[in-house]
């Protein structure tokens, strides 16, 4: 899908979708240096916000790794990448069902926290995924995308009785989602 | 990273020094055998098996298990190996499967010594196989590398061995046979599985005679468990039927499990003393599937666990957890839908347009009708959540075990003298006023982490009424009572002391039962010189303790030293406490959790309030309760403010007497 583009995400079927992932795969920095000691990490952190009505409700990011309902979950924090082989470094689990009714906007964000750019990151990718079947609703491919630090990268929110998902892909500049929240703002 | 191999692949191995990892979802045999370069093993001493766990290079269990480490040595076996095979058979002659077909794939994987791992493999496909070459460790170029191999036998051991030239093939099955069946007479065996043929029993040590057990008469009942490590697991007359959610007394795990814990006599055992049971436990309860459109109906016991009293555990802090939550998304939303229509309401005011006619009015109602309707929903969210925690909570409560169980639960009324301290302990029930019908109970690890303070100052209580003083430190002093009464009846007899300090004596009718039965270490100590007595005993318990631990002298402490976990009441503090004994009482606080010395200190704040701040830190580190209800704990999730309750002894019931009468009993006994 592209830019902007919004799809439902009600199954064929009338049933709804009850799970999404987002997930964000990098390759680690190649060792450098003498000792390969001096290595320069790459952190790159993925991270979601929920919204009532444009006004943030809560945040599941590395330092709050479960929304307070429960609902959104983050894996974890990955400080360092994997081998770049396409798997999830970092995911964030949502339960559409059990999201409180009066959340009606999930945006999905990346950072860089280690400050380089998606230039300098190899294999970086961030991905949708319907945790039901596994299918991949959408995907981007970070690196090489230019002198940005962050992305904002789709958004779930309510349509009807279901949800649907806008892929965005907006470039963005932060070390952290609060450093995003001037370039979320407009996409609600 | 782990390769994950299939069939035929193989992988370097750059460390000589390996274990292999095993595990099956029955107890299975595991045997390493050593071949040359055609792979041919050239004799017994060859193959390391129960019968002879330990060969050069090569250390396997001594008996069937559905979990393994083997050792391999890689450059401790003879210079003519060039090839180390890992062999799983099923047991012969058991009630178990006879085919691999009939039980999960096995999973093998190499690791370091730190348990890294370096390759994995999970055998599928196997049918009617029950022996199976799983892995090869082969030499190539003076390099080792693993293959998975995966190759079965339905022949069973014996067939495996000769087809990898073995000349005493059958032999050597037979005494691997022979040996397990030992291995299994050792251990605490689970009763057998009913089975369609229900009168057939389990078989003991005679040498197994086939799969179908037609050569074994049947034996009247099941053979009382023997257990290999002495009088410290309950079994024999007493041992609890299975299907009991919890037995009796503090189960040890392999009593409820495959009868596969590694026995004591065996080369160096690695193994927890307290986790024995390298087998993984029986599945857990799951839920029926549900009805189409219908929540699954809640089971007891529904959660991860090695033991039912873990999974038990477990599913508690997770309803605590989902009830915290579930919760939290109400709130939100409801804060959400009033801060909304306050501004909403205030877009109205400041509207010109409302003034005129009726638009105000209507403004104001749509506003309000958003706000309902968004609260309507999030309670309609928060209900469907509480009918299922509700309908867990009405089949887990009655399935606790004594330690976690509220006083009037059948549990205690078929109180024993357990054998094991459990893993935790419930100190009261915690709800929420949205979901008043829903008691969590609250439960904490054992032994305690920190000291606990029943809280005597005279505050309202949450419900608004008022309690007076001296009712209040009556009641305190019932809780701490009711706690310390259910620490002493969850440890086993003489592993828990209970010390008293009663300055002024007030606290006699409430100690009542804890003094005429007897169980307390000595009779609660009066006046100052009680109080400098009894703290003095304690601190320098403490100071051996922590002297011989830090001099690494464990062991050197006095004969007879009594090692049990001590718990020190105090009541009415600081009455009777001269500035010594507040300086005491402050090092057992801070030094005393880590050397089994926990305070219980039954009193009110205010009335110590001449210290000053010095106090502060002695307050801090212990675990505030309430004699009445009240709202002052946090969950560790979302922080919301749990209305606490004590776990008290209904009133009238005799339940705490007879309890503690069998303590004190046991305690003679011990003594």
């Amino acid at each position: 899908m592209t830019k902007g583009q919004a799809i439902s995400l009600q199954k064929n079927d009338g049933g709804s979708l009850t799970a999404v992932r987002m997930g964000l795969g990098w390759q680690a920095a190649p060792r450098r240096g003498l000792f390969g000691s001096r290595t320069r990490e790459i952190d790159l952190d993925a991270s979601a916000v929920l919204f009532a009505d444009k006004q943030p409700v809560d945040v599941v990011f590395f330092r709050h790794l479960v929304s307070d309902d429960g609902s959104v979950r983050h894996t974890g924090d990955n400080l360092v990448g994997g081998v770049g082989q396409g798997g999830d470094d970092e995911a964030i689990l949502v339960d559409l069902a059990r999201v409180p009714v009066h959340i009606d906007q999930i945006v999905f964000t990346v950072n860089s926290f280690t400050g380089q750019t998606f230039q300098e990151v190899q294999n970086a990718f961030c991905r949708l995924v319907d945790e039901t079947n596994g299918q991949e609703l959408a995907r981007y491919t970070l690196a090489g995308g230019g002198q940005y630090t962050a992305q904002i990268m789709a958004k779930v929110h309510r349509a009807g009785q279901g949800w649907s998902m806008t892929a965005l892909g907006n470039p963005a500049n932060g070390r952290t989602f609060q450093d995003l929240m001037p370039a979320i703002l407009p996409v609600l | 990273m782990t390769a994950e191999l299939v069939r035929g692949q193989n992988h370097p191995l750059s460390q000589a020094r390996l274990e292999i990892r095993i595990s099956a979802g029955t107890p299975i045999v595991a045997v390493a055998a050593l071949g040359d370069e055609n792979g041919r093993i050239h004799g017994v001493e060859w193959v390391a098996h129960p019968g002879a766990p330990t060969q050069p290079g090569l250390e396997v269990s001594r008996q069937a298990a559905a979990d393994h480490r083997l050792a391999v040595d890689l450059d401790a076996v003879p210079e003519a190996v060039h090839r180390v095979s890992v062999l799983l058979a099923l047991p012969v002659g058991g009630t178990g499967p006879v085919r691999f077909g009939a039980v999960a794939a096995p999973f093998v994987a190499v690791t370091g010594l730190g348990g890294d791992e370096v390759a994995s493999y999970t055998i599928t496909g196997l049918e009617a196989e029950s022996a199976v070459v799983a892995l090869e460790l082969y030499r190539r170029q003076d390099a080792w590398k693993v293959r998975a191999v995966g190759q079965g036998y339905a022949g069973g051991l014996a067939e495996l061995l000769t087809d990898q030239g073995l000349p005493q093939a059958h032999q050597l099955a037979g005494t691997v046979s022979e040996a397990v069946a030992q291995g299994l007479a050792r251990s605490v065996q689970a009763p057998p599985p009913r089975t369609a043929d229900g009168d057939r029993s389990r078989q003991t040590a005679a040498p197994a005679l086939g799969p179908d057990q037609g050569g074994t008469a049947p034996q009247p009942g099941p053979v009382p468990p023997v257990s290999p490590y002495g009088g410290q697991t309950p079994g024999g007359p007493g041992q609890p039927a299975p299907q009991q959610p919890y037995p009796g007394t503090a189960p040890d795990p392999s009593a409820v499990t495959q009868p596969s814990a590694p026995t004591a006599g065996g080369p160096i055992d690695y193994s927890h003393p307290r986790r024995q049971n390298a087998a993984p436990p029986p599945p857990p309860p799951t839920a029926p599937p549900a009805a189409p459109g219908q929540p699954a109906q809640p089971v007891a016991g529904d959660a991860t666990g090695w033991s039912m009293e873990e999974r038990l555990y477990n599913q508690v802090w997770g309803m605590f957890e989902d009830l915290a939550r579930t919760t939290a998304a109400y709130r939100s939303a409801v804060d959400f839908a009033e801060s909304r229509m306050d501004k909403e309401l205030e877009q109205v005011l400041s509207d010109p347009r409302s003034r005129i006619g009726g638009q105000g009015d209507a403004a104001r109602e749509a506003a309000r009708a958003r706000h309902t309707q968004l609260v309507t929903q999030a309670r309609e969210a928060l209900d469907r959540d509480l009918t299922q925690l509700a309908a867990e909570a009405d089949v887990v409560e009655p399935a606790l075990p004594p330690a976690y169980a509220r006083w009037d639960n059948p549990a205690w009324h078929a109180y024993r003298v357990p054998m094991e301290i459990p893993m935790a302990l419930r100190l009261g029930d915690l709800h929420l006023p949205e979901a008043d019908r829903i008691r969590i109970p609250m439960l904490v690890r054992l032994p305690l982490e920190r000291g606990l303070w029943i809280d005597s100052g005279a505050a309202g209580a949450s419900d608004g009424s008022f309690t007076d003083s001296h009712t209040m430190s009556r009641l305190a002093m019932e809780t701490a009572v009711a706690h310390a009464a259910r620490l002493l009846a969850v440890y086993p007899a003489g592993e828990f002391t209970v010390h008293v300090i009663d300055p002024a004596g007030s606290g006699a009718q409430p100690l009542a039962p804890l003094v005429q039965t007897g169980v307390l270490a000595a009779p609660p100590a009066l006046g100052a010189a009680g109080v400098a007595d009894v703290l003095g005993r304690l601190t320098q318990r403490v100071d051996l303790v922590q002297m011989a631990i830090r001099g690494g002298a464990a062991d050197s402490l006095p004969p007879g030293f009594d090692t049990s976990q001590q718990l020190l009441i105090v009541n009415d503090f600081p009455h009777g406490f001269d500035d010594r004994a507040v300086n005491q009482l402050r090092y057992l606080a801070d030094e005393g959790p880590a050397f089994g010395v926990h305070l219980m200190m039954v009193a009110d704040r205010e009335e110590s309030s001449g210290y000053g701040p010095l106090l502060d830190p002695l307050w801090r580190s212990l675990l505030r309760l309430t004699p009445v209800a009240d709202d002052h704990l946090a969950d560790p999730w979302v922080g919301h403010a749990w209305t606490y309750e004590p776990s008290l002894v209904p009133p009238g019931s005799q339940v705490l007497q007879q309890v503690l009468a069998q303590v004190a009993a046991a305690r003679t006994k011990f003594t």
